[in-house]
């Protein structure tokens, strides 16, 4: 097997075409490689396989693997993915087309993402917003970057410590290179030390102040003043949220906010251990020009007809080089048209349903599980989501509690210390599903 | 296609009391929600209230509207638009790879992690490298990675006046703006008449400031860089280092490895070497790798191989950091090593020739009637400046609109800057002789027409569902969602 059912020449195209080109062999082509950088043996890669090989080891690989109730979050939740979304998904005249550099036969792609930034715009409560980052961390780095530029000489970034520790670390490493300073705003109680903010800021040259709704925590953090605390030291305020939250929490344009960004994957997109899913970054008007990436605009053709284009281009790489907002040429694509897809089918009452199913299991699970008397609220005055914390008295540990879950093939939440952990519920978990989860609590 | 029903946007079809979803009535004991008023939106958002058919059909019209390689000839160059096969989407949607949460304990993700130390070791042969992460998203994002792992190598032997970064100016536009993300100031280095590298100009460049040099080989005009071993040389013994874009490395593929070639350096290109789907301008994934020494500078999360076979994740400390919330697109990275394991070795070893041979066999057929800067033998692309007769007034811009109506995807236009009317043809090894037989004739007929008739061709294209959108009144006043194109009236 070497695959012809990929490669369509045979031996008499070969020969052909070679005729064309003025060459003897395949070898003749490749005479301006010097033979001392020449392959010297096959790849050691094995035989290629035939599409039922291929598919029995990739079944192999798959039940190697556990699938689990889904208590997980710390960032990315296991919500339900209407399933017209990946039928739609998977035509090809969306999955195989490239990034759409020629509008007159990429209107599909081009209304596609003008629907998504529209979306976006409407749940963010921002103005505009660009298509796409590669996810919720890079979203979030880059968002500071943007803040950065924006600001022209301010170096100073306050990022809040009840961010999620993958965010903060890319926006570390993003900064690290930048030559931009990141700063701590410590927590109280689970929640961002406004005392600590107001001192830090003052000490000037800030372009940005970064906080997340909900937080790593699932707390659901009161931002009343935060705005105005940045806006009066001329730094840009950012909201970091996973989207599903904000059809119902409120939203980073009601906090005031400068610019909204974060992880688009609890907008029903499949887990996939960890992806393809979707950064967003939305802005104010006034930022626009700022944004990072590609931005579809609305305009007209020849004959007065709707039409979609790639626009603000100057901002880009392919114009700018090193002069570029950012280098992000290859964003997430498709998976704004997921995005596009979910809020369409959801509409604001099926979001607002989603999360309220997700908080009502949410809020039974912790209640039932404090009820054991074996696990505490790690922040029982803090209000949540679908997403909370929770402490564990001894002799259970943290990672005991998820082992005895994961023994009945339930993934309980994520580690945050010892003794503590994060646990989250979706519409995915049925009563009888919490109910379980609590008496295997009670048993331990 | 009924265009009054079908085209509009997907506000317009919104009726109050539509409904598209379907959730369950759950009701949980104790689950009543105590969140504060001033922590809920006051208003709901305005999303659209559709019925699932109407979205449905809305999706697979607009879908009409557009061009994938399963459509038709893509000869787009630098983005290898090659097949992307079909089972390998299939081994995607496995319940057990899809459903996996990336905080699961890694005793219940061992073949997710198989499949990443995989793909990893197979890119190692295939690149000439120690070792690969996978968790770059993107050829740009692989970059920064790469560029980042250089600046920590540097800091590590606190060589810190390497802060320049040495890029061709035929580069794609990726490198230098990645380099500038990474904080280098970036030199560019002049292109010699045959589009390969000023070796003379790029070493009287080469000091104790220069961290790295960023080559693509074969590089953008599709020449082989065949001083590679000597710019290697030169830049090693400068202190530099060597960052290999595989932006080009499809016809590579059984030739030569970078790693051979002398670059510590390097990412690929799964969305384009490795086949996946380019989904309209994403996801890809852009692993990185390194020559041996500079494993340990490789971002955080890593998959490691415990000694007892099992495999795990780790953070190492010398990391110059994390670029990703977990381990990458993680799905492409499934489909690629599904497309290595089909093509196995042999498979594989005929892919770079193939795409060489198809690039050279449309080069010799066109080369009478468009300008063809460069002579040699091309790899798996090359460059036409545009039309060889330069009276008609047709442009580039022209032909790849006229291609439009035929059934092809433009090639790249106006890249690379080196000449004014480039227009770069990538035709990849998946096309059949008779797919290239019929642009070639189509190529051939946009140019006698040109002569014969060039209003014809530049009044082009006549069949799109649009033509000539008014691009430069849509960056003049911006319109960028449905609420601005309600007030403009679009």
């Amino acid at each position: 097997m070497s695959a012809e059912h990929y490669l369509p020449h045979t031996a008499e195209d070969i020969s052909r075409m070679l005729e064309r080109c003025g060459a003897k062999s395949l070898e003749d082509l490749y005479n301006d490689v010097p033979e001392a950088l020449r392959l010297k043996a096959p790849y050691n890669l094995g035989s290629g396989v035939s599409e039922p090989e291929l598919i029995r080891w990739f079944d192999a690989i798959a039940a190697q693997n556990k699938t689990m109730k889904c208590f997980a979050g710390a960032g990315f939740y296991h919500h339900y993915t209407p399933a017209a979304i990946q039928s739609i998904m998977s035509r090809s005249e969306f999955l195989t087309a490239y990034t759409p550099y020629q509008p007159e036969i990429s209107q599909g792609t081009l209304q596609y993402i003008f629907e998504y930034q529209s979306l976006m715009s409407n749940l963010t409560g921002l103005d505009v917003c660009n298509a796409s980052m590669y996810d919720g961390t890079t979203a979030t780095a880059e968002a500071v970057l943007m803040a950065v530029n924006a600001s022209r000489r301010r170096n100073r970034v306050l990022v809040s410590a009840t961010l999620a520790p993958a965010v903060a670390q890319v926006i570390g490493t993003y900064a690290a290179g930048a030559g931009i300073t990141v700063e701590m705003i410590a927590e109280d109680n689970g929640m961002t030390s406004r005392a600590v903010l107001e001192e830090t800021i003052t000490a000037g040259d800030v372009a940005a102040v970064v906080v997340a709704s909900p937080n790593y925590y699932g707390i659901l953090e009161d931002y009343t003043g935060f705005a105005g605390i940045c806006h009066a030291h001329k730094a840009l305020f950012i909201i970091n949220s996973h989207a599903s939250a904000l059809g119902f929490i409120k939203s980073p344009g009601e906090w005031d906010a400068d610019i909204a960004c974060g992880e688009a994957q609890s907008l029903g997109m499949p887990l996939n251990y960890g992806g393809p899913y979707l950064g967003y970054l939305c802005c104010t008007k006034a930022l626009m020009r700022k944004l990072p990436g590609r931005i579809v605009g609305a305009t007209t053709d020849a004959a007065g007809r709707r039409s979609f284009v790639l626009t603000l281009q100057a901002r880009e790489q392919h114009i700018r080089r090193q002069k570029a907002t950012s280098n992000i040429c290859s964003n997430q694509g498709i998976m704004t048209l997921h995005a596009s897809m979910y809020l369409s089918l959801m509409g604001a009452k099926g979001i607002r349903k989603v999360n309220e199913l997700s908080a009502e299991a949410a809020h039974s699970l912790a209640n039932g599980l404090c009820a054991t008397g074996k696990v505490r609220m790690k922040y029982p005055e803090a209000p949540f989501l679908n997403e909370f914390a929770i402490a564990v008295d001894e002799p259970l540990t943290a990672d005991s509690v998820l082992e005895k879950l994961a023994a009945h093939d339930i993934l309980g939440g994520v580690r945050l210390t010892e003794n503590s952990l994060l646990v989250a519920a979706t519409e995915m978990c049925s009563p009888a599903d919490i109910k379980e989860y609590v008496e295997l609590v009670k048993g331990m | 296609m009924n265009k009054e029903l079908y085209s509009p946007l997907i506000f317009e079809l919104s009726r109050e009391g539509r409904k598209g979803y379907s959730l369950p009535d759950y009701k949980y004991d104790d689950g009543d929600i105590v969140i504060p008023d001033i922590l809920k939106r006051a208003e709901a958002p305005e999303l659209p209230q559709v019925d699932e058919l109407t979205v449905v059909r809305h999706y697979t019209n607009s879908s009409n509207n557009n061009f994938g390689v399963d459509t038709g000839f893509y000869p787009l160059g630098s983005c290898t638009m090659k097949y992307n096969p079909k089972v390998n989407e299939s081994m995607v949607a496995l319940s057990g790879i899809a459903s996996l949460h990336p905080m699961q304990p890694v005793s219940t993700v061992q073949g997710a992690l198989r499949v990443y130390r995989n793909l990893e070791k197979a890119l190692c042969e295939i690149g000439g490298m120690a070792e690969f992460t996978l968790n770059p998203f993107a050829g740009a994002h692989g970059e920064y990675t790469g560029l980042m792992i250089i600046r920590q190598y540097h800091l590590s032997r606190a060589d810190e006046a390497r802060r320049r970064v040495i890029v061709p100016d035929s580069a794609h536009g990726t490198n230098p703006a990645s380099a500038a993300m990474a904080g280098f100031d970036v030199v560019e280095v002049k292109s010699m008449p045959d589009g390969t590298v000023d070796v003379e100009d790029l070493c009287s460049k080469l000091d104790d400031t220069i961290a790295a040099v960023m080559m693509t080989n074969p590089n953008t005009v599709g020449m082989f860089e065949k001083n590679i071993p000597q710019i290697a040389e030169a830049v090693h013994s400068a202190g530099a280092l060597m960052y290999y874009d595989g932006a080009n490395l499809n016809p590579m593929l059984g030739i030569a490895r970078p790693g051979d070639m002398g670059f510590d350096v390097m990412h690929i290109n799964l969305h384009k070497t490795f086949s996946t789907p380019h989904g309209g301008g994403g996801p890809g994934a852009g692993p990185v790798g390194v020559r041996p020494g500079l494993e340990k500078f490789l971002p955080n999360p890593r998959v490691v191989e415990r000694e007892d076979g099992s495999l795990d994740i780790d953070f190492g400390t010398d990391a110059f950091g994390r670029v990703s919330g977990w381990l990458g697109n993680f799905s492409v990275l499934v489909k690629s090593l599904a497309y290595i394991m089909t093509l196995g070795a042999e498979g594989l070893a005929k892919v770079g020739p193939l795409a060489t041979l198809n690039a050279n066999y449309i080069m010799h057929s066109l080369s009478d009637l468009y300008m063809q800067p460069i002579s040699g033998p091309c790899k798996h692309e090359f460059v036409f400046d545009g039309l060889r007769n330069k009276s008609t007034g047709v442009t580039t811009l022209n032909i790849a609109k006229a291609l439009l109506d035929h059934g092809f995807h433009a090639p790249t236009i106006y890249f690379p800057l080196l000449f004014h009317e480039s227009l770069m043809i990538e035709p990849t090894e998946t096309e059949s002789p008779e797919t290239l037989d019929a642009f070639i004739k189509v190529m051939r007929e946009i140019a006698e027409d040109a002569i014969s008739n060039p209003d014809k061709i530049k009044n082009a294209p006549y069949t799109t569902p649009i033509s000539h959108p008014d691009e430069d009144e849509a960056a003049l006043t911006p319109v960028l969602t449905y609420a601005e194109l309600c007030k403009k009236q679009i």
